[in-house]
């Protein structure tokens, strides 16, 4: 084998090194894919336990809902897989090992990303899954060209969007200490919204949630265009294909916050 | 007063002003209450609205005393599986604990219960107040549901914390408790009545969380304080939560001594 000169070779390096270390505790990652699986499952049960005393919520049904809940825990457990680990930069900081990412000749956001892939995560991509095919078994949704498109533009750029408010979450990190609580808000409430119907929102929380912080694109709009539902006021259905420039809009606010906050940090000191 | 009860009410203080020095994590802990807060509140309006006005006895109104009282008393009761125990068994710093003349599982009570009374004050009272200025709260007009109501939210405190330390005290046997104090999250929060009250379970999971000390934790202090449970409902409430109480203390206690043998045994 000859000498790698790829510019993603040393990230791949320390990509193969994370699995490995993970092979390495095979009861410790059993477990943990079994706790995650678990969460994915109680968050549907709540979903369940609504709909075992009404029949409709915001306008949607139990087959609808799946959709939802299917859409927003796949993009947001993908996004969770490719950059979850972001969360831990408050430990880096407060340790001082941050330092050592600013000195080697890599962008620290490119080497926080690919520091960790955390496979037991994939429990809860499958739940995601399951609930989607679920849904789209269920609600009869015929797949042609336009839903099947539809379909990959939801993950990918719903995961894109999720992905961008880790980021904007980490990098309020560097002006927050103790505040991960905040930004668990953005991140983890982002994604207990993005599972709801937002009809069900008042108005505030539609624009906070559709325009601010657009998980309503992840899941809740994609769901009302796959359906051919119109949608409640203030989020027409056919936003849903504007779900490129909703993700456009996150990764440009975060990358701006990313950058503030990197050259905002002093370092650890020491 | 016994030597014993003035140390563990200078503990109880120790918690309270150690926790009033997070000020901005409890800014960023109101925050999330809110978010949170709202967005369950539009949920189940829109289920109590969707069941035609009424839901399990709930109302608009009454449901929003849900929704709002249980975030209100969230950074109280702490669903998640922390507790400080667990760092200092991890550590080993629990060996030198032992030699101290403080009952251990006492100690680190004394000092929740001050952690918990400080977060009441700006997490607490902000959130029910946001609430009530906001969508409306039905709430007791006599003074007996608010004096339950505290006695029920002690004892739920107290159960909350002696369920996270027998999970914390696991680690003199687990070399990482992360994966169980993830399992407990998740089920307490559920089983607590966090997202959707137990009483709208249906009934055979609301027989399963009832045999759990998790309803004990938030859904009884809660139904308690707004008057859902009153007259011989809240004496039931009540010495449920007094009998899981002392369940889950012994339970620790028999966890921590098993644990002390075992440390003992490893030595160093």
């Amino acid at each position: 084998m000859g000498v790698e000169t790829s510019a993603w070779s040393p990230y791949r390096a320390v990509l193969a090194s994370r699995l490995r270390a993970q092979r390495a505790y095979p009861v410790g990652f059993v477990l943990d894919v079994l706790g995650s699986l678990l969460v994915g499952l109680v968050e549907l049960a709540e979903v369940w336990v609504i709909f075992s005393n009404v029949r409709v919520l915001g306008g949607l049904d139990f087959s609808a809902i799946l959709l939802v809940f299917g859409l927003s825990n796949l993009t947001f457990s993908l996004a969770d897989l490719f950059v979850g680990h972001l969360d831990t930069l408050p430990t880096y900081i407060r340790a001082g090992t941050l330092d050592a990412f600013y000195l080697r000749p890599l962008p620290v956001l490119g080497q926080l990303v690919t520091s960790e892939l955390e496979l037991r995560r994939i429990s809860r991509i499958a739940v995601g899954a399951a609930a989607l095919a679920a849904g789209l078994a269920a609600t009869h949704a015929s797949l042609d060209l336009r839903n099947v498109v539809l379909l990959v533009l939801a993950v990918v750029f719903g995961t894109a969007i999720f992905a961008a408010l880790f980021v904007c979450a980490a990098s309020v990190q560097f002006f927050l200490i103790n505040g991960a609580e905040l930004t668990n808000s953005f991140t983890y409430g982002g994604s207990y919204a993005a599972s709801q119907p937002a009809s069900v929102f008042p108005g505030p929380l539609k624009l906070l949630f559709g325009y601010l912080v657009p998980v309503v694109f992840t899941a809740y709009l994609p769901t009302l265009a796959l359906l051919g539902l119109p949608g409640p006021a203030g989020l027409p259905a056919w936003l849903a294909w504007l779900l490129p420039v909703a993700a456009l809009w996150v990764w440009g606010v975060a990358l701006v916050l990313w950058r503030w906050g990197t050259r905002h940090y002093q370092g650890g000191g020491g | 007063m016994p030597a014993d009860l003035r140390t563990y009410l200078k503990l109880v203080r120790a918690g309270f002003a150690k926790q009033a020095h997070y000020r901005l994590a409890m800014l960023a802990g109101l925050g999330t209450n809110l978010v949170f807060g709202f967005i369950r509140a539009a949920i189940l309006f829109a289920a109590v609205t969707s069941a035609g006005g009424s839901l399990g006895g709930y109302t608009v109104g009454t449901i929003s005393s849900y929704v709002w009282l249980s975030q209100g008393l969230l950074g109280a009761i702490e669903l998640s599986g922390r507790a400080e125990v667990g760092d200092r068994v991890r550590t080993g710093d629990v060996a030198v604990d032992f030699i101290r003349p403080v009952d251990l599982q006492t100690w680190h009570l004394a000092e929740d219960m001050g952690r918990a009374a400080y977060t009441l004050i700006p997490r607490g009272l902000p959130s029910v107040l946001v609430g009530a200025l906001t969508v409306g709260l039905v709430l007791p007009r006599t003074p007996l549901p608010y004096l339950l109501g505290l006695v029920s939210v002690v004892a739920g405190v107290a159960i909350s914390f002696y369920c996270r330390y027998a999970v914390n005290v696991l680690g003199f046997w687990l070399l990482d408790t992360r994966g169980v104090r993830t399992l407990y999250t998740v089920t307490s929060t559920f089983l607590a009545g966090l997202f959707v009250p137990v009483s709208l379970f249906p009934s055979w999971l609301h027989t399963v969380a009832y045999w759990t000390p998790f309803p004990s934790i938030l859904q009884i202090p809660v139904n308690v304080l707004s008057g859902r449970d009153a007259g011989v409902d809240a004496a039931a409430a009540l010495l449920m939560q007094g009998g899981w109480l002392i369940a889950v203390c012994l339970v620790g206690r028999a966890l921590t001594n098993a644990g002390r043998r075992q440390l003992v045994l490893n030595g160093g």
